[in-house]
């Protein structure tokens, strides 16, 4: 019987398509002390790279898996347990790993389940992680899907049911966006609600889902129990319109990957697969209209359209607001762009990240999402 | 959603999807539709290979079998597309276009030039090409070159299920006649290919594999051999760039050039005979436009200047391998002035 305080540390799935990822580098050395929360290693997926962060305290006994190999999801890489558990049942726990990644033989890991329903006429796809009684819904931005989040859904799923839709036009969502407007996509959010039966729920936006996420807080403070806005639109009028444009518009690698580049503090995260999954999308049927419908959403001439921050004056959920201080197409705002209710909402700025904060500091979001449910 | 197909189905879903979608499309072809009056009617074979298997069913009237006379069934979908038809005619192999050239050369191809720009030619004809399948020397052909070299035609040569579906769908909405060429052992090859409509224009090249040290341009079926042997090159340390054009006609010159600007190496690997093909084609441009940049002679990888033999053996000889493509590869990075 293996002694339960040796806690694996296991290869995350990070996104439906994610079977295999690659250990770039060990953050921690074997003999560390580890705690809840800190990064572990940095793993590499065929989408992009992210920080694998520890699920519990102790010490990192053994690195099973070493830097540079690459490991089927659910497989041992290391092992945590407290100072306290002999070295005989380490080694031991540690050569039945071995021989798991030896065999290539690693249970399937339960990934998030697809589903998908009908709202307003359209089908909205989304995928679920978690069972736990708290219910949060996360609302991609501009050219998104629900993979976006690959970083955040797992961490939050542990003790929640975490929902990550497909809007309109996005991801394999119906691709008609109707007038394109936010209170349509609004209704979106609602009706997904309403679909699933869920009377309240915590609600997370990035960028244009920011705005979306607001307006539903908004139009309807009974579902929304707490909201977390990911460099969301609509604080301040500056915004970088070219970038839209350019990528509303860019049909080949070419003209999509500097574009796809500006998204990140550091472009290195632009990976291949990322810019050939995103062009994919972009030649599929109705994709082109929809993201021209959501630029008349988004844009007044060179500047931003939405007016979130007026929306966040009819919200009476606790807010959190998550930004990249190196994002270069929503800029952090000044706080009185925040509206009159700057004082109650928080404002987190955070050092190394662009404007997808959620993949370039998925635990800052994670932290985040987590400081606005305790304060329901 | 994508989900895991076979060529053969990535080229039957998206016929099926733009008969759905426009009823100007049509299909026409040898045992399209089993044979008039045959006990095969009702189930049609769907081709030779059975590629357009189902649709004469589901599209009552739009699938026409045509008897064997290749200038008669092309001459016909040719002027069918001149008045207003999407027609997508299957010549069986490639081999065949001998019978009906002046149809495509002479007429479909020079309409919209001929007639100021008034007149359109919206006509697919899909064809199988190349060797492989034992068929012998007048079955086996790798005749895409002839195509390209007609001004007025687009040309297509598709490498994997997911590009097979969205060029097609590309080729049946553009208003050119298209030629899309289908490699015949590809059809049983699987790969990820979203369930709904989309579309990848033409001359537009894609990287297959990002790689510093050499250049590997590679035509429909020999990209898979590009690959293996990109693979195989890794491991010792040796990056190959490979390249699939997608179509030979327009060429996507850009993607190619800055490519070799990079890498200072190429290789073009195309299943066709060596004379005036793709590969001289690509060489020629290279020398001409990045001359600059080479830091070792071009190589070539194709066919011998030689008809498709009958016998396994030399067959199996006769078509680039990957092998070939990774001796290819290192003569370029080995070579010393």
């Amino acid at each position: 019987m293996p002694d339960e305080r040796i806690r694996k540390v296991t290869m995350p799935k990070w996104g439906l398509s994610m079977t295999t990822g690659k250990i770039m580098e060990w953050l921690v050395a074997e003999g560390d002390e580890v705690t809840d929360g800190i990064d572990l290693a940095e793993i590499d997926t065929d989408k992009i790279a992210g920080a694998l962060e520890s699920m519990s305290d102790g010490v990192l006994r053994r690195i099973v898996a070493p830097a540079g190999s690459d490991v089927p999801v659910g497989a041992t890489i290391a092992l945590v347990a407290p100072a306290e558990v002999p070295d005989s049942e380490i080694d031991e726990a540690a050569a039945v790993a071995r021989e798991q990644l030896e065999s290539g033989v690693v249970e399937e890991v339960a990934g998030p389940t697809v589903g998908s329903v009908e709202v307003d006429g359209r089908s909205i796809s989304y995928a679920t992680l978690g069972d736990g009684d708290e219910v949060v819904v996360l609302v991609h931005g501009y050219g998104g899907d629900k993979n976006s989040w690959l970083f955040v859904q797992e961490p939050l799923a542990r003790e929640r049911t975490v929902h990550a839709i497909d809007l309109p036009g996005h991801g394999t969502s119906s691709k008609d966006v109707g007038d394109g407007s936010l209170d349509t996509l609004a209704r979106t959010v609602t009706g997904f609600l309403d679909a699933l039966g869920i009377s309240a729920t915590h609600l997370v936006g990035h960028s244009l889902g920011g705005a979306v996420v607001a307006t539903v807080a908004a139009a309807h403070p009974d579902r929304v129990r707490s909201l977390t806005l990911v460099a969301p639109a609509g604080f301040g009028p500056e915004v970088d319109a070219d970038y839209l444009r350019g990528f509303a518009s860019a049909t080949s690698r070419r003209e999509l990957k500097p574009h796809v580049g500006k998204l990140f503090a550091d472009e290195g995260q632009v990976t291949r697969q990322l810019v050939d999954d995103l062009l994919k999308y972009k030649r599929l049927d109705g994709v082109s209209a929809a993201l021209d419908a959501l630029l008349a959403t988004l844009l007044n001439e060179d500047r931003q359209a939405i007016d979130a921050a007026a929306l966040l004056n009819e919200v009476r959920a606790p807010t959190v607001l998550v930004w990249g201080r190196a994002d270069r197409v929503l800029p952090a705002p000044a706080a009185e762009a925040l509206g009159d209710r700057a004082s109650l909402i928080h404002l987190h700025v955070v050092d190394g990240a662009g404007h997808m904060v959620h993949m370039e500091a998925p635990s800052a979001v994670v932290a985040a999402v987590e400081s606005a449910i305790k304060e329901v | 959603m994508a989900r895991t197909i076979s060529y053969r189905e990535a080229i039957n879903e998206a016929l099926a999807q733009e008969m759905e979608r426009d009823q100007r499309v049509i299909v026409m072809g040898e045992d399209n539709a089993g044979g008039e009056g045959s006990p095969g009617e009702m189930d049609a074979w769907g081709g030779v290979l059975g590629v357009t298997k189902g649709l004469y069913d589901r599209f009552p009237g739009r699938v026409l079998d045509t008897p064997i006379s290749e200038s008669a069934f092309i001459g016909a979908a040719i002027g069918a597309a001149t008045r207003g038809m999407r027609p997508v005619a299957e010549l069986m192999f490639i081999d065949f276009m001998g019978v009906c050239f002046d149809q495509i050369f002479n007429q479909a191809a020079k309409f919209r030039y001929m007639f100021g720009g008034k007149a359109v030619t919206p006509v697919v004809i899909r064809t199988m090409y190349g060797a492989g399948l034992r068929a012998a020397a007048q079955h086996s052909q790798a005749l895409y070159p002839l195509f390209t070299h007609i001004p007025g035609l687009k040309v297509v040569v598709p490498s994997s299920p997911y590009e097979a579906k969205g060029l097609l769908i590309q080729a049946i909405r553009d208003d050119d006649p298209v030629i899309f060429c289908e490699h015949k052992l590809m059809y049983d090859v699987t790969g990820e290919v979203p369930e709904e409509s989309y579309t990848i224009p033409f001359g537009e090249a894609n990287i297959a594999r990002e790689g510093g040290d050499v250049t590997v341009v590679a035509i429909g079926r020999m990209v898979s051999m590009a690959m293996a042997a990109a693979d195989e090159l890794a491991g010792s340390g040796v990056q190959c760039e490979v390249i699939d054009p997608r179509t030979t006609s327009p060429l996507d010159t850009d993607t190619i050039l800055e490519s070799v600007e990079s890498t200072g190496r190429l290789v073009v690997v195309d299943e066709a005979t060596p004379r005036c093909n793709l590969a001289t084609d690509i060489s020629a441009l290279v020398a001409q436009e990045a001359f600059g940049s080479l830091r070792a002679p071009i190589q070539m990888v194709t066919a011998p200047h030689a008809p498709v033999p009958f016998s396994d053996a030399l067959e199996d000889l006769y078509i680039p391998d990957a092998q070939r493509v990774a001796n290819a590869v290192k003569a370029t990075v080995d070579w010393e002035r």
